[in-house]
């Protein structure tokens, strides 16, 4: 049923036994070895470099970069529009998890393979999906490019699936004994729904809406083609690393890919925390 | 699982309500745009021209279009062969071994997946460019250059696909156990028989899956590859970059031809994903 791109609870940890069941062998001492020096060599020194030439002015030289009006007014709207499409998708997503797993209609299976493209697809190939309807040429009327709406949209479809495919498994897993208790005592389906199910959705929702705000965050291809970049209306701040990149700005490029860092991993350590807490009282 | 035909039996107008509501919204959001999008592939260019699948053709076999879906076939292909080995054996060790640091090693490999495409970018690029990169004048002495070769478009675009073989294996491996292990490894056979006739079999599945979407977020990695790469027609221009190219230069008809075909690998992507987990659960 959920034939889903998406690892819907995040980092694939291990969460078993404390401690493996192997002693290292010279043979896989060797092999950790390589494992550890291409992955620093890929990953870890790269993203240090990041850190380091973020660091490199000083913590106030740091503070002025996005402190400034411009680089600001980008910060604010990427995540205002972050949060807005969060929400959007905490709601819709739960209704498309609840039609998708409790409705019985003919072509349900084709939708819930429609709710994987969003992801799969490449992100410029999202951006020019959307603008093929809603661009310039668009059969509408209606040109969202260079529009905060269209910065809207192009979030709202690349984050389509998080929320459902968090939540669409919990709801199968629901045990319907409970609603039929709840119903039989005389509880209205809105009670019901609020009262039982909703609480047992809540930690998915959550984890779903934390990944799809991450998303939203750092969202760069879909939006290339979309959000016309100009300063203190549309621009965000992936094009906004962009923009100091082309502009040789390399500190101020770090400086808020460092923001962006620190959402991200914020974001891990938020969904570990729920993950456990729903470990816990299952 | 419990009995719920006796909730599900009980529509009201609220379940048709959300039904539609949810089809309308799918449709208006994805099904629509992806619509639009095949009819702007097969459309003709101008008044008069030829339409379909010719034209179609003829846009794709414009040599410019042939290297830069080879370029990106290449980089694709030695991202995911990079990756597959690097993840079946970080798996092995984290759910088999123990070794100081091994906790923190398993929630740092799954970080790529959360840092934005461009920031994976300017990382590669504070890293390793030439003048502006920690390690780009030592590496340039030997006459190696990452920024702005082939070389550095697989980097980018393993770091962004990195953790999707691991996510598929680690919980494989979780799951089956060491007890086989253990026990063909007390019959006297060696690490190397030991991984090949009895784990090897155990997670081909997961293996696939995971070959499959990594192949599937590597065609179409766009962000970080747009930053180390010099992104002109013949040079490092990746299929994703051709897409943006051609779409900023008014030659929307290659824009939509070579994004049709990477819809196409997508959605095939997304099927074969689909049969694959049949065949798992079989």
């Amino acid at each position: 049923m959920t034939d889903t791109l998406v690892a819907p609870s995040g980092p694939a940890r291990t969460t078993s036994r404390p401690g493996g069941l192997f002693r290292l062998t010279p043979t896989s001492g060797v092999g950790l070895g390589v494992a550890l020096v291409w992955f620093s060599v890929l990953v870890l020194l790269p993203l240090a470099a990041v850190v380091g030439a973020a660091a490199d002015g000083g913590f106030d030289r740091f503070w002025s970069t996005l402190a400034d009006a411009q680089t600001f007014a980008a910060l604010r709207l990427t995540v205002v529009e972050a949060l807005l499409v969060t929400a959007v998708n905490a709601v819709i997503g739960t209704i498309v998890a609840w039609v998708l797993v409790r409705d019985q209609f003919p072509g349900k299976r084709i939708l819930d393979v429609v709710i994987d493209i969003p992801f799969a697809l490449p992100t410029i190939v999202a951006g020019l999906v959307l603008l093929s309807l809603w661009g310039p040429e668009s059969p509408m009327g209606i040109n969202i490019v260079n529009t905060r709406q269209g910065i809207f949209l192009a979030l709202l479809f690349v984050t389509l699936p998080f929320v459902v495919r968090t939540v669409q498994p919990v709801l199968i897993e629901l045990d319907a004994d409970v609603e039929e208790a709840a119903a039989s005592l005389g509880a209205s389906r809105v009670t019901t729904f609020r009262r039982i199910i909703l609480p047992s959705l809540v930690p998915a929702i959550a984890a779903g809406s934390s990944l799809g705000f991450a998303r939203a965050i750092s969202e760069f291809g879909s939006l290339v083609l979309i959000s016309g970049n100009t300063p203190y209306e549309t621009e965000v701040a992936s094009l906004k690393i962009l923009k100091f990149l082309e502009g040789d700005n390399q500190a101020g490029a770090a400086a808020v890919a460092v923001l962006l860092l620190v959402v991200a991993i914020v974001t891990i350590v938020i969904l570990d925390l729920i993950s456990r807490r729903v470990a816990r009282r299952g | 699982m419990a009995d719920t035909r006796q909730i599900r039996a009980r529509k009201g107008p609220v379940t048709y309500l959300l039904r539609a509501f949810v089809i309308a919204y799918l449709a208006v959001l994805v099904i629509w745009p992806l619509f639009e999008v095949a009819q702007q592939t097969f459309a003709p260019a101008d008044v008069g021209d030829e339409g379909g699948v010719g034209a179609f053709w003829e846009r794709l076999s414009d040599p410019s279009v042939t290297y830069a879906f080879n370029l990106t076939v290449t980089v694709a292909f030695w991202a995911v062969l990079i990756n597959t080995l690097f993840g079946v054996g970080i798996s092995l060790l984290l759910v088999r071994y123990q070794f100081p640091g091994r906790r923190i090693l398993s929630v740092l490999v799954d970080l790529p997946m959360s840092v934005s495409p461009v920031v994976v970018g300017l990382a590669l690029v504070l890293a390793y460019s030439t003048g502006k990169g920690w390690f780009g004048e030592a590496l340039a002495s030997v006459g190696f250059y990452v920024i702005g070769t082939t070389p550095g478009l697989i980097m980018a675009t393993a770091f962004v696909s990195l953790p999707l073989v691991i996510r598929e294996i680690v919980p494989v491996l979780e799951e089956i156990g060491a007890d086989a292990e253990m026990a063909a490894h007390s019959l006297g056979a060696n690490g190397w028989q030991t991984f090949r006739r009895i784990t090897l079999p155990s997670i081909k599945w997961a293996v696939v899956y995971g070959v499959v979407l990594s192949m599937a977020r590597s065609l179409g990695e766009f962000g970080a590859v747009k930053i180390v790469s010099p992104g002109a027609e013949f040079r490092g221009e990746t299929a994703t970059l051709l897409i943006q190219n051609r779409y900023t230069n008014y030659e929307e008809p290659t824009a939509y031809a070579a994004a049709f075909v990477l819809v196409l690998a997508s959605v095939l992507a997304l099927v074969v994903v689909s049969l694959i987990r049949k065949e798992d659960h079989s």
